[in-house]
């Protein structure tokens, strides 16, 4: 049982930092703010997310499992509003390159 | 399993490294705070991972604040967006 | 290598690749964007030294409040064009050689440490449990030194009316020219209020655990100071005019509360800040409530600056 465990936290958190080298590779790649942005925000949804639920299983309790989630719903929720901000700004600056 | 955790938060610090460059580089303003976000959310990762590799549940209340405090650098720089760095300007 | 080092090793790598950005980047939004990940990042050294307390408040402080004051700095510096005559070569040099003498002095001490350093810890774990704490850190601040506690509060207020005494004499009692978003901006201001009620349930859940484990009065109000700068950054609040009543009333309330409790420990207790026995926990408890208030007002109108223009 705990060998299962283990391999659900090893799979869901090596999926989470491979989006994380995704959301990377496009920061850096991408040729416009507006494509960076989008990148990005696979980090905070997909790269986190799925690093939150592959330590879910190790959590201590109900407590921290929840500590947890919220954890991951703050950095959506903040990550999503300030993206709009970004993107607000980059457009009222005038186009970027 | 405590092993792979750490290899899983060395890998997450590799990236924040590699989105440093983004802030040197970054032509507009916009960019840099983007990697701010990048940091911040990385930061988070690292340690949700650490909590869970050393067992210590007090190390998420970090996360939290990290999780707040990102937010709030990122408001507090966007006040100051200007367009590209022309090349004259410093 | 075990993998805990290697995480060690890398993570000092790329705080010093920061440190070496902020300082010798051109341009002062690259330094501050740079300044700010540091401290951001200084938190995670924090945790793996196991100091839990010191990473909440390097996150809060480091990553928080000092950036947005040299912002401020940075954004006084380019209304004025100040022209800035650089250092001479000699003047470098001796720079650069003092940092490296020191950075070699540093390296023999940590060096040159006993095996098993003298330390007070452990008696001042096995005492805490009279007190009612459960937190190491919190008996310390507020039992074994709880007067070096109440002076840096007062130090904190004395900070604040050193910030307000640069105002210009028309100005004094005025409201701080705090930069705020100058167009209202219908996102920031669901920002502003959607994320304040989560910083204040977070603020005021980091002063109550801060009894028992890692946090205490010092980051709760830091994250109270961090919410109501975005309240006012956004608009949704005026910054107050520091001759206000209820502003005053708040940066006092901490210090006072805990100053009238170690007066009282002149009545019930032995001596000035003594708890008497068995009523230490709820009045520490009480002390630190105060004191969070006070000092999330005192973070907050330090970072707002000193008054620029009369209330109309």
């Amino acid at each position: 049982m705990k060998f299962a465990i283990d391999i659900v936290t090893v799979v869901m958190v090596s999926s989470g930092v491979v989006f994380f080298m995704a959301g990377t590779v496009g920061l850096l790649r991408f040729p416009d703010t507006l494509t960076r942005l989008h990148a990005l925000t696979k980090v905070d949804n997909l790269g986190l997310g799925l690093i939150v639920f592959g330590l879910l299983p190790q959590a201590q309790g109900l407590l921290g499992a929840l500590k947890l989630l919220s954890i991951w719903v703050l950095v959506q929720l903040s990550g999503a509003i300030v993206s709009q901000l970004i993107a607000q700004a980059t457009q009222r600056s005038g186009r970027q390159t | 399993m405590t092993s792979f955790l750490f290899a899983a938060a060395i890998f997450v610090l590799v990236m924040e490294a590699l989105g440093l460059v983004r802030i040197l580089r970054g032509p507009a303003d916009a960019d840099r705070i983007l990697s701010v976000q990048l940091i911040g959310s990385g930061g988070v990762a690292v340690l949700l991972l650490l909590s869970a590799a050393t067992q210590t549940p007090a190390i998420m209340d970090v996360a939290l604040m990290l999780a707040l405090l990102a937010t709030f650098v990122s408001v507090a720089f966007l006040r100051d967006v200007r367009p590209s760095d022309e090349p004259t300007n410093t | 290598m075990t993998y805990d080092v290697l995480f060690d090793l890398g993570l000092a790598g790329v705080l010093i690749a920061i440190a070496a950005g902020a300082i010798f980047a051109r341009g002062s939004f690259v330094s501050l964007v740079l300044f700010m990940v540091y401290g951001l990042l200084l938190a995670i050294v924090w945790v793996r030294l196991s100091a839990v307390d010191v990473a909440l408040t390097e996150t809060a402080i480091g990553g928080g409040v000092t950036g947005m004051l040299l912002l401020g700095a940075a954004s006084r510096l380019r209304a004025t064009k100040g022209s800035a005559a650089k250092a001479g070569f000699p003047a470098r040099l001796a720079a650069g050689a003092l940092c490296i003498l020191v950075s070699i002095a540093l390296g023999i001490v940590v060096y040159a440490l006993p095996e098993v350093p003298p330390t007070l810890a452990p008696i001042a774990k096995e005492n805490l449990a009279s007190s009612g704490l459960g937190n190491p850190v919190a008996g310390v601040l507020f039992v074994y030194r709880a007067l070096d506690t109440l002076l840096e509060k007062v130090v904190l207020l004395l900070a604040l009316v050193g910030v307000w005494s640069l105002a210009q004499d028309q100005a004094w009692g005025g409201m701080p020219g705090l930069r705020v978003y100058a167009k209202p901006n219908s996102i920031l201001v669901f920002l502003a209020q959607v994320l304040p009620p989560v910083g204040i349930t977070v603020g005021i859940y980091m002063f109550w655990a801060g009894a028992n484990r890692p946090g205490g009065a010092f980051q709760g109000g830091t994250v109270l100071a961090a919410m109501w700068l975005l309240v006012m950054m956004a608009r949704l609040r005026e910054v107050p005019a520091i001759d206000t009543l209820w502003v005053r009333q708040l940066l006092v309330v901490g210090p006072a509360i805990f100053l009238l409790i170690g007066l009282l420990g002149f009545v019930f207790a032995d001596s000035f800040l003594a708890y008497p026995p068995d009523h230490a926990k709820p009045l520490i408890v009480i002390a630190e409530a105060a004191l969070t208030l006070s000092i999330g007002v005192t973070l907050a109108l330090l970072v707002a600056g000193p008054p620029e223009r009369l209330r109309q």
